[in-house]
């Protein structure tokens, strides 16, 4: 998922959180008691700690995330709303830690194990559990959920696989017609048949896009009028200039503690339209209880918030993510490996983490996969010292590998956002290419043009260097190398081509189409796969790396309960208020 | 100038006048009105003072550019040698903070800005680039709306219509968002603009010139019109034509020498108005690009930093609101020079 920056728009950084030992205890006693219950409760449940309900739990966002239909929307800022309303098939443990990156059912009674050569999946769907408009869940929502994925304009690749997806269009889908999506309301359940085995497939039913919807829910973009759903709170309202208002649904049961517990505040309202330092001001004074733009707060305020008196109210996690510069494989000088591998090894990484705010809130990077990521082993040739952690730029070695590659005095246009961080990146990087023989020149752009501007084949002769930033959509390695570095991630002439560096190596690409297939066979074969494929990556150079980015969580001093989930940060229904 | 000669005649000031050039006469007017002057004598320093931008960046400046960040670098305060860029304290270390004004004026003299580079420094190139645009596009629109006027009112009819229309739907934008579109479509072509023999890179300075210049057109071509309507209309102009003149010396010898003093008094104000103009584009990002610097663009970087760094933002708009003030005043004197209403204070 690409996450637009800084005072360009609402797809900003994940949420996080961190538990009190007591709250992780139960949390852990409940992955293990009823990760696999099954059935509905008979009585709504209000959850472990209900002593703790209550309250009204208030977000203060710069922006709104858009046009909130689930089917649409692909930012963290709604998704971290929609697992409290929604709930999918399976989905990521509602922990913290790396308990959270454990798959789990949902409203599915248990993970099926697929048949027909890993291409059918049988699911047994949970019965007793209504929408919040009070509509009983069937098998049949799913199909109207899949159904949606590709009437509804928006990202539909995830679900591509499923039989009979590629007949559908924004004009039609009748994925249960043509076999992919069959349902059966008298047996609850739910078949999924895809096209060709896919090792990841759970982790794509974990997306919102996948969450249950009731089967009467249009098939056209439902605007800011979120569909029901199934999860312990329910849209009350949703207004992108002012808030976003969850309420309690009356309907909800807890079925499964680990997937889906009750949450803590009676109300949660996301306001929107406050610039960040507002935010930080009005939490500082307990009138709201987060800043949701963590990784905006203005370098002023960041050293406000060093002061002890709000050590327990700040919270910093390491994201799976990468901030990186794609080289343009596909003109001069970039088409060039050791014009690549030049720059890679002049860029001053310790810059980049400056401009980021520290080695506090950033940590240099020279390989694709990001650290704590499935397959990751640290890897970085371009330094000075040991290869595997960075240490500082090579500039002989690049000055050589310039010269040997014949680029020497090229020009070269750096294209990026023109907010404050992307100028800045885009400055540094420009004295870097300078520093090596290049004759760099910055080219920057809003953040809403700049996007799809570096993505389009038609715009490859306009630029040598973009900056990009991608973080998870699921922790699995072809998130990264598979979606942003291969050959099929390349979409001519498409605003949605998410290879960037356009970076196509047969041999890489075999490798990668080795360990997806080797996905559900041989686990472990397709993780050192994955390793190998990250470190050839890193040594192609398409990209220069700069940082992994971590993620600034600021509470009201009244919120407790704080928890990490490695999948969506901070988990705000699981906050509890005190008086 | 025909006109001049006629009204002072009308107004009995002969002797006063006789042998006199008007814009002689305009410069005493100008001479004697002292706020004027001392808003001429601060223009003047501090275009002064940015021109000579590279003698101070010769002493400040770390790897020999000054526009360049300088992240990791370090400076001298007090005699010790210490970084930039200075790290969070606190247990958490949150953030990377600029060094403050250090009132040293070989080291960081107003402090550093987000990338480690110095304020000062950049303030003078700031000053350079901003006043170069605001005074080349406010020239470079007063030109163009002018010649254009010219034709209009001198041909009317049809030419007249098409080119009044043709200001009206310029004028139909807003200005900001007229300036904003056309910023961006322009930087998203590298190679910048081509037009003929004539290439303007997408990173130079001539590129907000030109867009600026470009969007205040209609409101120079608009008075000058007017004027130029009511002249043309006049008797030594159909003395002129009576004569056989030529429409080129017609426009150029007999009209133009009559509407160029209102151009002048228009060009002051425009440069105020296309210095802040720039100064907004600039801080929205979309008019001087790096590595150049304007004071827009310097208030836009600091403007995370206004509660520890103030002077980042603050000294650059100092310098807008010194340049504007000043530019103001010297119009409202020379509007009073060159106003035909004050001749009677001349005498």
């Amino acid at each position: 998922m690409r996450q637009i920056r800084p005072k360009t728009a609402h797809l900003t950084g994940r949420r996080t959180t961190m538990a009190t030992l007591a709250g992780l205890a139960v949390l852990a006693l409940a992955a293990a008691g009823c990760g696999n219950s099954a059935g509905p409760s008979s009585k709504p449940s209000t959850g472990a700690g209900s002593a703790h309900q209550g309250g009204v739990f208030t977000i203060l966002a710069n922006s709104s995330f858009g046009v909130a239909d689930p089917a649409q929307n692909y930012t963290l800022e709604e998704w971290q709303l929609l697992i409290d309303t929604h709930d999918g098939l399976v989905g990521f443990a509602k922990v913290g830690g790396l308990p959270g990156t454990k798959i789990v059912p949902d409203l599915a009674t248990s993970i099926p194990i697929p048949t027909n050569g890993g291409k059918t999946y049988v699911f047994h769907i949970r019965r007793g559990i209504k929408f919040s408009n009070g509509q009983t869940l069937t098998p049949s929502a799913f199909v109207t959920t899949f159904d949606r994925q590709f009437t509804v304009p928006g990202p539909t690749s995830f679900y591509s696989g499923i039989v009979g997806a590629s007949k559908c269009s924004v004009k039609g889908c009748n994925l249960a017609k043509s076999g992919g999506v069959i349902a059966n309301d008298s047996a609850y359940t739910l078949t999924i048949n895809l096209t060709a085995p896919d090792p990841e497939f759970m982790d794509q039913l974990t997306l919102p896009f996948a969450y249950a919807v009731p089967p009467n829910t249009s098939l056209k973009l439902t605007g800011n009028n979120v569909p029901p759903g199934t999860g312990p709170y329910m849209w009350k309202s949703y207004n992108p200039n002012t808030e976003a208002v969850l309420v309690r649904n009356p309907y909800f049961h807890v079925w499964s503690k680990i997937a889906q517990p009750n949450g803590y505040p009676n109300e949660i309202i996301e306001k929107y339209g406050l610039q960040v330092s507002d935010e930080v001001t009005e939490v500082e004074n307990g009138e709201a209880q987060e800043v949701f733009d963590g990784d905006q707060i203005p370098s002023d305020q960041l050293s406000t918030l060093n002061s002890p008196q709000y050590a327990g109210q700040v919270h910093v996690n390491t994201l799976t993510a990468d901030w990186y510069m794609a080289l343009n494989t596909q003109r001069p000088p970039f088409n060039n490996l050791q014009a690549r591998q030049a720059i890679n090894y002049a860029a001053n990484r310790t810059a980049y983490v400056k401009i980021a705010g520290g080695p506090s809130l950033a940590v240099p990077a020279c390989q694709i996969l990001p650290p704590n990521f499935p397959s990751y082993k640290p890897y970085c040739p371009y330094t000075t010292g040991p290869q595997t952690t960075w240490s500082g730029p090579n500039l002989a070695k690049a000055r050589a590998l310039v010269k040997a590659s014949g680029t020497y005095g090229d020009k070269v246009v750096v294209d990026s956002t023109n907010d404050q961080v992307g100028t800045e990146l885009a400055e540094q990087m420009v004295s870097d290419l300078n520093s090596i023989g290049y004759k760099a020149s910055t080219q920057l752009l809003s953040g809403s043009v700049q996007y799809p501007f570096v993505q389009n084949s038609a715009n490859w002769s306009k630029w040598n260097v973009a900056w990009s930033a991608w973080y998870q959509d699921y922790p699995a390695p072809s998130d990264f190398l598979n979606v942003l570095l291969g050959c099929g991630s390349i979409h001519k002439n498409s605003d949605a081509s998410p290879n960037i560096a356009a970076f196509c190596d047969p041999a890489i690409q075999k490798l990668i189409n080795q360990a997806e297939a080797d996905g559900s066979t041989n686990p472990a074969k397709a993780a050192a796969l994955w390793t190998q494929i990250d470190h050839m990556d890193t040594q192609q150079a398409p990209w220069v790396d700069l940082y992994n980015p971590k993620q600034i969580d600021f509470l009201a001093k009244n919120v407790h309960g704080y928890e990490w989930n490695p999948q969506w940060y901070i988990l705000i229904d699981q906050l509890w208020l005190s008086k | 100038m025909a006109a001049v000669a006629e009204q002072v005649t009308s107004t009995g000031l002969r002797s006063a006048a006789v042998g006199r050039n008007p814009w002689a006469l305009a410069w005493r007017r100008l001479r004697r009105n002292r706020l004027a002057l001392a808003a001429l004598g601060l223009l003047l320093l501090l275009i002064v003072v940015c021109l000579a931008a590279p003698l101070y960046a010769h002493d400040v400046a770390h790897d020999g550019n000054v526009l360049g960040p300088n992240l990791n670098g370090t400076t001298i305060v007090g005699g010790k040698v210490v970084p930039v860029m200075q790290e969070g304290g606190g247990i958490l270390k949150l953030g990377e903070t600029p060094i403050g004004p250090t009132w040293d004026l070989h080291h960081y003299f107003l402090g550093a800005d987000n990338i480690g580079r110095d304020v000062a420094a950049l303030l003078l190139y700031g000053g350079r680039a901003s006043l170069q645009i605001g005074i080349c596009s406010a020239l470079l629109c007063c030109i163009v709306a002018t010649i254009v006027a010219l034709i209009a009112g001198f041909f009317g009819g049809l030419t007249d219509a098409i080119l009044s229309r043709l200001m009206d739907v310029i004028w139909a934008f807003p200005v900001y968002l007229l300036a904003i579109s056309l910023a961006t479509e322009l930087l998203t072509h590298s190679n910048g603009i081509q037009i003929g023999f004539l290439h303007v890179s997408a990173t130079s300075l001539w590129t907000p010139t030109v867009i600026i210049a470009f969007i205040y057109v209609p409101y120079v071509y608009r008075p000058v019109r007017g004027q130029v309507l009511s002249v043309a209309s006049k008797e030594f102009v159909e003395a002129a034509i009576a004569q056989g003149a030529s429409n080129f010396r017609l426009i150029f010898s007999e009209i133009l020498p009559n509407v160029v003093s209102t151009v002048i008094v228009l060009l002051p104000l425009m440069i105020a108005t296309t210095i802040l103009t720039e100064s907004a584009l600039s801080y929205l990002s979309v008019g001087v690009q790096p590595p150049n610097v304007s004071w827009g663009t310097i208030i836009s970087d600091g403007q995370d930093l206004l509660y520890t760094r103030p002077w980042v933002s603050l000294a650059p708009g100092i310098m807008i609101v010194l340049t504007v003030l000043a530019l103001n005043v010297l119009g409202d004197g020379v509007r009073d020079a060159l106003d035909p209403r004050a001749k009677l204070r001349v005498r």
